[in-house]
């Protein structure tokens, strides 16, 4: 066992925690929360995290993982399952062609990017939704939602930063 | 997939650019077949959830432990604060309870005389299980909650559930040691009740918001506000009599339901078993059996 073995194991178990924090903000977003009326506005956790991944280390977040994410996501939510996997592509295929404006640039534009973003994906989500069972269903949470997510977005991305900048430098 | 992240590389291979942009659709095209697939042919998807359900379950349990504990302190703390007004208010129903319970009594002692001279067929006694609520998803793609009892602990699929205060949904999938609950706000929840007093049967839909609505109400039934809304027990798939909630609004297009049950504050629910078999499953044998 030299050095250069465990250096790679080291590198391979910080390398898949972007998606195991995408995981886990899944797990989280369905944990119940006795807050009165804030269980039909809980943020999008999982979307944040495909945004800011497919914004700064795509590589570390494969398609297929962001496509597992979003069947695990409607599996335990009860959506119709493959919306959220259809959502969280569409935001990573976004975010992806425009991380040449993104990355690096001022917290303020990252923030915007998402708030863009996040807003295509929710009337994605929304239309996706209601396509899927034939009626229009309230927009008023969907909007709530998502002022809710754009708003709680900057904790999350620092929390992603931290991460990425002490875990994650690059060789 | 590449450790080395770099855009110019990423540009520099269009060969592998490709490749993505061919994964990409076709994760797209599968995401969509899914959709399809659950639109289609519900059993499958349910076993998946069930699956899913299985094993994230642990972990949830264990997520959604010291939340649970920190708002019973939170609810502790408040309700030391206002203690006095709460003894106050208690004091009164309990003498308003009381008052109740001789009434009753009276009507128990009737209603078995009544029901022996008429012969009714009793009712099957119901047994329950509790569970604890270990994940809620409730917002516009779906009402569910995950409870930490499964088919091992004797809960079956299609049975009625029941929060503190009133009928909260039915069973939907179950797996060994997890089972979700669709709620009565699920826009693909339909339950039959009836207007309490006016003895009219109706439809309960759920649609994803608060408060669920009322459609197909027996013609020429008037409804009126602060109306109480039952199980009727029609179709077999629930026990009669099980408290839903009350008329909230009545307007010209839509009759809306305000819940008993709070479904922010769920945390232990109960799964009745009432010897039903319902009509959930009557073509569907449970595979999980």
């Amino acid at each position: 066992m030299n050095v250069a073995f465990w250096q790679r194991i080291d590198q391979s178990a910080r390398s898949v925690t972007p998606f195991l924090i995408s995981l886990a903000l899944v797990l989280l977003s369905v944990v119940p929360m006795p807050l009165p009326g804030f269980a039909p506005v809980v943020p999008a956790l999982a979307a944040m995290s495909v945004y800011h991944w497919a914004i700064y280390r795509p590589n570390l977040l494969p398609l297929s993982a962001v496509f597992a994410i979003g069947v695990l996501h409607d599996l335990l939510s009860g959506a119709p399952v493959g919306l959220s996997a259809v959502v969280f592509l569409s935001v990573y295929g976004i975010a992806l062609t425009q991380r040449r404006f993104i990355a690096g640039k001022s917290f303020l534009i990252y923030w915007f990017g998402f708030a863009i973003i996040g807003f295509g994906a929710a009337i994605e989500g929304w239309l996706l939704a209601s396509l899927w069972h034939l009626t229009l269903l309230n927009f008023r949470a969907v909007w709530f939602q998502y002022l809710v997510s754009v708003g709680s977005f900057p904790l999350i991305a620092w929390i992603f930063m931290k991460w990425q900048q002490a875990l994650l430098i690059e060789r | 997939m590449d450790q080395r992240p770099s855009t110019i590389l990423r540009i520099a291979q269009p060969r592998k650019s490709l490749v993505q942009r061919f994964t990409y659709l076709g994760l797209i095209v599968a995401a969509f077949g899914l959709m399809l697939v659950g639109k289609i042919d519900t059993v499958i998807v349910d076993k998946m959830r069930g699956e899913v359900i299985n094993v994230a379950a642990p972990i949830l349990g264990a997520l959604s432990r010291p939340i649970q504990t920190m708002s019973n302190m939170v609810d502790g703390a408040n309700a030391a604060i206002d203690m006095r007004a709460e003894n106050e208010k208690l004091r009164e129903e309990n003498a308003r309870l009381l008052q109740w319970q001789t009434a009753a009594r009276k009507l128990q002692a009737d209603n078995v005389a009544l029901s022996k001279l008429l012969q009714v067929v009793p009712e099957a006694q119901a047994s329950y299980i509790s569970a604890r609520v270990i994940a809620s998803a409730r917002g516009t793609y779906g009402n569910s909650i995950v409870l930490n009892a499964g088919s091992t602990h004797g809960v079956r699929k299609g049975q009625a559930v029941l929060g503190d205060s009133g009928f909260i949904g039915r069973v939907a999938d179950v797996s060994s040691h997890a089972s979700r609950v669709l709620l009565l706000t699920d826009v693909s929840s339909r339950v039959p009740v009836m207007l309490e007093s006016a003895r009219a049967r109706a439809l309960l839909v759920g649609g994803n918001v608060n408060r669920p609505r009322l459609v197909f109400v027996t013609p020429g039934t008037r409804v009126t506000p602060s109306e109480r809304i039952v199980t009727s027990g029609d179709g077999g798939a629930f026990p009669p009599g099980l408290p839903v909630g009350v008329v909230a609004s009545v307007t010209d297009s839509t009759i809306e339901v305000q819940l008993f049950a709070d479904y922010d504050r769920l945390e232990y629910v109960r799964i009745g078993d009432f010897g039903l078999d319902g009509l959930v499953d009557r073509h569907l044998p449970d595979k999980n059996e």
